[in-house]
Order: structure tokens, then sequence, then C-alpha cells
């Protein structure tokens, strides 16, 4: 049964990005687009699984994966996020430098713009705020309640202005792979939430609880 | 032909040209003493403008109509002669190509008509660039937005005030 199901997750997560990636790569629209742009739209999709990535590794579902493989996983991920999204902006600004001002400034007339800024903002700050992580001494708890709240913002942001965006990615690849994100986001959430309860992590004081 | 929700209101409250500019000034300008109000440009309007496109009959091999009308503000009377350039991300070029860019002039009616190539979705939104841009009147740049990236044509109206 075990045995079975690992394949099985992969295949799902393979086909969770590699479908929208591929139904992307097929748009007519990139006949129209110069290289750079067609390089920073991928970005954004490619950050986008990222994002799915995100939460099914810190949450330990992708089995064979240790939880600290995982988490070792997670860093990993979300560095590479970091670079999809400095792609993504450097290629559409490169692309057209007002449009990319107007989003940056908050006064595009798109209104999925500030979703994507917003959440950028929100990943240079996690990625941040896990490089100094150490220095700053941040306790898991603390970590968490940082954390947490910049990835919802990071999610919800990301969902959002995907959705909006008349691109390359096809409707439905891209609808499914919104649902995922946000589904594996409220999972881990939830397990958080639910797991945290019994098993006070270490320094926090079980009479608050 | 597929913009009548747009040419309606217009027509009705004349002033903007899309959704999102006519919305708001739209509804609430035309109501006041002094009768029709300016356009407002549109935020985004002049991105990837070049000042000075040449007039010309069409842009390109065409297949996609851009339309409007220019008026005066207060009185609505139309403005004959005036130089309007268009640009946009079409199926011949990107947005700050030259070859993207052309102008044409309105008639006695105040109307203009300029055949472009199809314009397709660029930074999210299926959306064209007008200006007006020629000194008499204060400039405006209009940024429509298409309903649906499979239009064959989009209309702008400019009410214009002096400079």
């Amino acid at each position: 049964m075990k045995l079975a199901k690992v394949p099985l997750i992969w295949a799902a997560l393979a086909a969770a990005i590699g479908v929208p990636l591929a139904a992307a790569a097929m748009s007519p629209l990139l006949a129209w687009r110069g290289p750079v742009y067609i390089v920073a739209g991928f970005a954004g999709i490619i950050a986008l699984g990222l994002v799915l990535a995100q939460p099914l590794l810190i949450g330990g579902y992708v089995p064979p994966l240790s939880a600290y493989r995982g988490r070792r996983a997670h860093h990993w991920i979300g560095g590479a996020l970091l670079v999809a999204v400095v792609i993504h902006v450097a290629g559409l600004w490169f692309t057209s430098p007002p449009d990319m001002i107007d989003a940056l400034t908050f006064s595009s007339p798109t209104p999925f713009s500030p979703f994507g800024v917003i959440a950028m903002w929100a990943i240079y700050t996690v990625a941040l705020l896990a490089a100094l992580r150490r220095r700053l001494g941040l306790r898991l708890r603390t970590w968490r309640i940082v954390h947490i709240p910049l990835a919802l913002v990071i999610v919800i942001g990301s969902v959002v202005h995907c959705l909006l965006i008349e691109g390359t990615m096809e409707t439905m690849s891209k609808a499914a792979l919104c649902a995922l994100v946000l589904a594996a986001t409220m999972k881990v959430i939830i397990d958080l939430w639910t797991r945290r309860k019994p098993r006070p992590l270490p320094g926090e004081s079980i009479a608050r609880q | 032909m597929t913009n009548l929700v747009l040419n309606r209101r217009n027509v009705l409250f004349a002033a903007g040209s899309s959704i999102l500019a006519t919305g708001v000034s739209g509804l609430l300008l035309p109501a006041r003493a002094d009768g029709i109000a300016p356009t407002d440009s549109m935020s985004g309007g002049s991105n990837n403008y070049r000042k000075g496109a040449p007039i010309v009959d069409r842009i390109g091999k065409g297949g996609f109509w851009m339309s409007g009308t220019v008026r005066r503000a207060g009185d609505g009377a139309p403005l004959a002669g005036q130089r309007i350039q268009i640009w946009a991300h079409t199926i011949e070029g990107q947005e700050h190509e030259p070859q993207s860019h052309g102008a044409t002039l309105t008639d006695k009616n105040g109307a203009f008509r300029l055949e472009i190539p199809q314009i397709i979705p660029v930074f999210g939104q299926p959306h064209g660039h007008l200006a007006y841009d020629s000194g008499e009147f204060r400039t405006v740049f209009l940024r429509p937005v298409m309903r649906s990236a499979k239009e064959t044509s989009l209309e702008a109206h400019f009410v214009l005030q002096p400079a």
C-alpha cells in the first residue's frame, strides 16, 4: 500500500505543476512575444508551482522524504522561488519598463498587479528572515508567528494575481493549480494547528494551553 | 459592434472610454451645470508612448478597428481634424516598437477610425493605447481594455478641455 502511494503522490505533484506548464507552452500568445517576455512569464508559472511544493514539503506530505529532508527541501525550494520571482519581475521590467514601474508603485490599471507585488515583497521578507533566522535567534514558535501569516500573503497574493491575468496559462489547468495551492496551504496550517495542541513545542508553557 | 455596452455608456454620459475610466467619472460628472466633463487620462495610458507617430491610412496589415470620438468639454461639440495617436501590442509588433504606432485625424463629426493589426493580451490584459497630445487641448492618454481577446474592435472617446 505504502509503496504504491509514493509514486502516485509524486506523479500527482508532477502533473499539477507540469500540466499547466505544458499547456502554457502551447499558448498561441507565445508567437507574438519576445524571448525575455516568455522567460518572465514562465518564471511566474514555475514560481506558482514552487508555491504548491512548499506547504507539501514542510507538511511532510511528500514521501519518502523525512521531516528533516522535507524541511531542507522547503528551504531550497524557497530559494528557488525567490530566484523565479526575481527573474519574473526583471524580465517583465525589461519587456516594458513603464508597465512594471506602474505595478511596483501600485499605480497600475491592472487589478492583478498589486496582488503580485504584495506577494513578491512577502517572499523577499520571508527569504531575508529565513537567511537571518539563526543570527536573529528566532525560535521555532516565533518563526512560525512570522512565517505563517507571510506564507498566507504569498499564497493568496499569488493565486489572485495568477487567476486575474489573461496570459499564456490555460484557464482550467491554471484554476486547478491555484486550487491545489490553496488546499495544500490550508491542510498544512490545519495540521500544524491540531498537531501543536497535544505536543507543545519546547519552551512553550503548558499552563498557557 | 461588440462594444455595445461601452458605446451606450459613452454616448449617454460622454466621458472616458473604458469600463475603468467611465465607471466613476462618467456617472458623476455630467450632471454638473457646466455640461460635459473632460476625460481624464487613464492610469498606464501613456506607457510605451512614442511622441509624433506619423498619420497613416492603416497600421501594418490591419484587421482590427480602433475607433472613437473627440469632443469639446462643456458643450460637447465634435472636434474635427484632431490628431489621435494609437498603439498597442498586436500580432505584428510589441507596444514599444515603432511599427505598432500610428495616428489618424477626426472627421467633421469628431469621429476617428484606424485599422490596426489584431490586439493580443499583453501584461495580463488585451488593451490598446490612444493619445491626444497636440497642444491645443490638454493632453489625454487612454487605455481601453477589450472585454475579450477575441474582439476585433475597440473604442475610446475623448472629451478635451483647453490647455
